[in-house]
């Protein structure tokens, strides 16, 4: 099963309940996939063994072959190419921008002459570990590097389904968010009572029952704030799987980078619960179909 | 003219606290809120919309089933897995490069128009609002930010404003990137966490990788003095100057719930604090 942990609003408690999760279960597959902003190593402290590389093909012209058409400037939806066409006694010459180029191919494929082949650009690294019983996996986005998604997809490629898969989603509602959490079987959205937290629940449920995937919401400081995120997930049937209540010692624990579970197990058994309700949640859909 | 980007890095760390509370203390300003997929400054600043566009942007092939063989060569050209095994299209991972539609072998492939979304114009008792709501489940928010900054510099000059005061998202992919372009001062808003420390770190290299000055905030700073510290040196070494530490206080969330910001919500340390981070960045 592959359960992704999101939010829309930032800052809610996303990793807290991802990584606290996967630390209360056995046999996980930790994945982070907020490649822009990776924080769960920073608490799992994991042992990292290995190291790829992650590369988007980006297009390189043979200034020999190419006449200066403007097929590939034609055929690229992202810009990335311009062609300044040659003049009497002068080259023209075909100019690449690699940080507008989604990587499609179109460009090569449909080169009249063949004169453009692709070449790896490099846009971040994956990095593949271990903690104890948990294999542990993340990307990191190149910095000044503008597309998420291309890592993303690289990242989930690790994916495992011999065990449970934990991914921690990045913030938002728009691309990186869609790729992280689209085939996953449920989605824990964590939100805070607040009417910021609330305006961006109400968004990533819109985003999830979209991609048809079962979800279910953590509010975590639960206590400060109001209760109309509890009567927006009662208005529309959507589970409220845990709450947290605000504390600062789960506040302290997290600025150091200490899973609260380790500091105090009796939370161990909170998260083994979410689980469970996650379950239960999941195979009651599953049985309805 | 002067525009100041509110960024963080990680989420969540008090960006539109402190961007809402400067649209109260700035004079003749406009407000923008960068965070299109996660709008959430409209709540404190309550606009009236005034004017509404779509926002039209990138494209999804469409195959039509009348023309369609199911040769399959769309389907192994793809990047994106985005022909599904019954030749329909997945939109959600279609990336719009339009290369089915040039190479399918029976014109069956068309691209079609997104709407992704919209942006408004809009009156609030601050000032002027530009802001955008993105598509559900759409794509190219690094656009949309470039339009609606484009649409409030415009208004800024046409109304000889002073500020262009941005809100910005979280992350330092396409949409800070096109948040930050060409500001005059990006404000990082942080917390004293390990997390808030990395992900500021590499929000400011973002930032340098594209020559925007920089300065910084702690929020709830008080969570963890020692972290605070820490990323105290970390500006000191980098001449970044840190500009306001806003102690933790629950009237912040007390005034996020009535929907003000907080230095109209109450006489409070925090409040004074943020009256003070605006006077050290005009």
């Amino acid at each position: 099963m592959i359960i992704s942990v999101a939010s829309g609003k930032g800052g809610t408690g996303k990793t807290t309940v991802a990584v606290n999760l996967a630390l209360s279960l056995k046999n996980i597959q930790f994945i982070d996939c907020d490649v822009e902003e990776p924080n769960a190593h920073l608490f799992l402290k994991p042992c990292i063994k290995d190291e790829a590389r992650a590369y988007i093909p980006v297009p390189e012209v043979d200034e020999a072959k190419c006449v200066y058409c403007g097929k590939c400037r034609d055929v690229c939806a992202y810009h990335a190419i311009a062609v300044l066409p040659g003049s009497e006694g002068k080259k023209g010459s075909t100019l690449i921008f690699p940080h507008l180029c989604h990587g499609c191919g179109a460009c090569s494929l449909l080169c009249p002459q063949g004169a453009i082949k692709e070449v790896n650009k490099e846009i971040g690294a994956i990095e593949i570990g271990e903690k104890d019983t948990m294999q542990f996996i993340h990307g990191r986005l190149n910095v000044g590097e503008a597309m998420s998604p291309p890592l993303i997809r690289q990242v989930k490629k690790y994916i495992n389904l011999t065990r449970t898969v934990i991914i921690d989603a990045p913030p938002g509602t728009s691309c990186p968010v869609i790729t992280t959490v689209k085939d996953s079987d449920f989605c824990v959205l964590v939100t805070e009572p607040t009417p910021f937290g609330l305006n961006d629940l109400i968004l990533a449920v819109e985003v999830l029952r979209k991609l048809q995937i079962s979800l279910g919401v953590v509010i975590n400081r639960c206590d400060i704030g109001d209760g109309k995120v509890e009567s927006y997930c009662k208005k529309e049937n959507i589970p409220i799987l845990m709450k947290i209540p605000f504390s600062r010692e789960i506040a302290v624990s997290y600025s150091e980078g200490v899973p609260i579970v380790e500091k105090d197990i009796s939370y161990q058994e909170k998260f083994i619960n979410l689980y469970l309700n996650i379950c239960g949640i999941k195979n009651e859909a599953d049985s309805r179909h | 003219m002067k525009q100041i980007v509110v960024i963080s890095g990680k989420g969540g760390t008090g960006k539109t606290v402190v961007s809402g509370s400067f649209a109260a203390l700035a004079k003749n300003k406009i407000m923008v809120d960068c965070d299109v997929d996660a709008a959430d400054l409209h709540l404190l600043l309550h606009p009236a919309v005034k004017e509404r566009h779509e926002f039209r942007s990138g494209q999804t092939a469409v195959i039509d089933k009348k023309l369609c063989t199911k040769c399959g060569k769309c389907a192994s050209a793809c990047r994106f897995q985005a022909i599904k095994d019954d030749f329909t299209v997945e939109c959600f991972s279609c990336e719009g490069c339009a290369l089915c539609s040039h190479i399918c072998p029976h014109g069956a492939i068309h691209m079609e128009e997104n709407v992704a979304g919209e942006w408004f114009v809009s009156d609030t008792e601050y000032g002027p609002f530009v802001h955008a709501k993105l598509g559900i489940a759409e794509e190219n928010s690094g656009k949309l930010v470039a339009k609606i900054r484009q649409i409030a510099k415009e208004l800024a000059e046409k109304q000889t404003l002073d500020y262009v005061i941005i809100d910005g998202p979280p992350g330092i992919g396409c949409p800070v990137i096109a948040s930050l372009s060409g500001v005059d001062c990006a404000l990082i808003v942080t917390e004293p966490t390990l997390s808030g420390l990395h992900d500021a770190r590499r929000v400011m290299e973002v930032a340098k990788h594209f020559n925007i000055s920089v300065k910084l905030v702690v929020n709830k700073y008080d969570l963890n003095t020692a972290v605070t510290e820490k990323i105290e040196a970390f500006c000191r070494e980098r001449d970044v100057p840190v500009v306001g530490k806003i102690a933790f206080d629950k009237a912040v969330v007390e005034a996020l719930v009535e929907g003000k910001t907080i230095v109209e919500y109450a006489a409070c340390l925090a409040a004074d604090e943020v009256k003070n981070i605006w006077e050290r960045l005009r």
